[in-house]
């Protein structure tokens, strides 16, 4: 399979050979949120119902993490697991929808002894919602946590049943958020009905430079009630990146330290105020590098992601 | 599902390709040599199927009986052992395929009610197509297409190629019942779209010879119902 991210590493090849990447301050106006404690540590936003810090990038793992019983690939998810977490990421995100990933993850956990330092984010997808608690065990065993650090209702899947129980497990200190998920824009309503009416932790939802549904009510309403809000599918599963590839960046966002496609895209989503998180997956350690490279980096304001929403909508 | 709109056929590709690939090529590698030896099978059995010469002999079993465990050895060995892995829906086929393979088992190898000889020449020869593209045409058309040898999909060991035989096997019969189409033709439509999802060239193949296959079955049948209103001469 061609790689979701072709052009990544020559755009960082190029930069690195000119040179040209000085670190630049955040300019005047830049989007309120990310801190860092240390230059090189990813830059943080805090989950609002806790005020604990998560690096701005996670990872997520859907097809990416899902090899099954290839030795050579589950080595190689693991080895992104062990770059992922040395730049100083810790959230990974995954579903007993996925297959293989959850085993795949509780490999690489293993492997990197990194089990006390992952913020564990699974789902529960399943129904009837009776076997909920039975799957939720399930993938805790796959992953080999001690306990799921955020559990969320994968799809709205029988969200009524599973949201009270979820609850409850928060509440006994079996799980320390609840969250609920959606993607590439569905059920958007129901989905906002959702976090005015339940006292939720987090939300799950797709954002990306292209796809902006979600800055129409969701993202508004998250900062609103205080929900911490981790975006998927960043690339938009690659089709975003191929359709930018052969497009080059625009000149004005040389003072954003973004040397490709995909890291403007990260820079674009980590940047709106109310993202806690982006969950970008890949199967290669120098593109996790590269997508934790960008919460480092300095942020733009709000006119100037709306240009660069703008010029892309022009390209892709 | 609600806004299924809104779902393309990609939207349900859990694994990658790449993935897909590797499985199917470490599946070849330990059944190896078996590859070769299945397709000579393929050939012997519809060697047997296009000569006989009355409905019911011993060997005319042998094929549904082998077809059965093909089917059999299918779903357990790839559907259930190898793509679940990666596929939770595979674990549902790989019962179904386990069942057609037990169907197949009793209605041709068992019941003897499959036999092979009489039936209106371009069926047959339809029928004799079918096999013979399902046993040699889809390796080949892979390899031009530019997929490794290694990764190659036979019969007795894929679902494509197993259930488009089957499907040239039954229009060999001199009758089969509707039903026993259902699930090849299912399978054949499932690897088609697994196909288009992963972008593999010429995927629309295995769906539109599947199509040509219950057309023609739908024919001869159409033509037996006229022979039957007609009455002796």
């Amino acid at each position: 399979m061609p790689s979701p991210h072709p052009a990544r590493r020559t755009w960082l090849n190029e930069a690195l050979a000119l040179a040209v990447v000085p670190w630049l301050p955040v300019p005047a106006g830049a989007a309120p949120g990310p801190s860092t404690a240390a230059g090189t540590a990813p830059q943080t936003r805090v989950i609002p119902r806790s005020g604990e810090a998560l690096p701005l990038v996670g990872l997520g793992s859907w097809i990416t993490f899902n090899v099954g019983n290839d030795a050579v690939a589950r080595e190689r998810c693991a080895d992104v697991m062990q770059a992922f977490f040395a730049a100083g990421g810790t959230v990974v995100d995954s579903s007993p929808m996925y297959g293989s990933s959850q085993d795949v993850i509780g490999h690489g956990l293993r492997r990197g002894g990194a089990a006390q330092h992952v913020f564990a984010a699974d789902k529960v997808w399943v129904a009837p919602a009776s076997r909920g608690p039975a799957q939720i065990e399930a993938s805790r065993r796959l992953w080999g946590v001690a306990r799921f650090d955020l559990l969320q209702v994968h799809n709205l899947l029988a969200w009524r049943e599973h949201l009270p129980a979820l609850f409850e497990m928060k509440a006994a200190g079996r799980v320390r958020y609840v969250g609920i998920t959606t993607s590439e824009g569905r059920r958007h309503e129901e989905f906002e009905q959702i976090m005015r009416s339940q006292p939720l932790d987090f939300v799950q939802l797709t954002y990306s430079l292209r796809d902006r549904r979600a800055e129409q009510r969701l993202l508004p309403l998250a900062r609103e009630r205080g929900i911490a809000v981790i975006a998927n599918r960043p690339f938009e599963q690659g089709d975003l990146l191929r359709s930018l590839e052969r497009q080059p960046l625009p000149p004005w966002v040389a003072d954003w330290q973004c040397t490709s496609w995909a890291q403007l895209a990260l820079k674009f989503v980590v940047s709106h105020p109310a993202v806690t998180c982006a969950i970008p997956a890949t199967t290669r350690v120098d593109h996790v590098r590269e997508n934790l490279s960008v919460a480092r980096g300095p942020w733009p304001d709000e006119p100037a992601r709306r240009r660069l929403a703008a010029y892309t909508d022009r390209l892709a | 599902m609600s806004e299924w709109w809104t779902y393309r056929l990609g939207s349900f590709l859990m694994f990658s390709p790449r993935t897909y690939a590797g499985l199917v090529e470490r599946y070849n590698a330990e059944l190896w040599p078996l590859q070769p030896l299945l397709v000579a099978l393929g050939g012997l059995m519809l060697a047997w199927a296009w000569r006989a010469r009355s409905p019911g002999p011993a060997q005319g079993r042998w094929v549904w009986a082998l077809l059965g465990a093909a089917w059999l050895w299918v779903g357990w060995a790839f559907h259930l052992q190898r793509f679940a892995a990666i596929n939770w829906a595979a674990e549902v086929v790989g019962w179904v395929f386990g069942a057609l393979g037990l169907a197949l088992w009793w209605a041709g190898a068992l019941r003897g009610g499959l036999g092979f000889g009489a039936g209106p020449p371009a069926v047959r020869i339809a029928g004799l197509a079918i096999v013979a593209i399902a046993l040699v045409g889809l390796p080949l058309l892979g390899a031009v297409l530019g997929r490794p040898w290694a990764q190659a999909e036979v019969f007795g060991l894929m679902s494509d190629p197993t259930a488009l035989a089957t499907l040239g096997f039954l229009l060999l019969a001199q009758r089969a019942p509707a039903w026993l189409f259902v699930v090849p033709l299912l399978s054949c439509a499932l690897g088609g779209a697994l196909a288009s999802a992963m972008q593999v060239p010429a995927a629309w193949l295995v769906p539109a010879l599947a199509g040509a296959a219950a057309a023609a079955a739908a024919w001869r049948g159409r033509a037996v119902s006229r022979g039957a209103r007609a009455g002796p001469a």
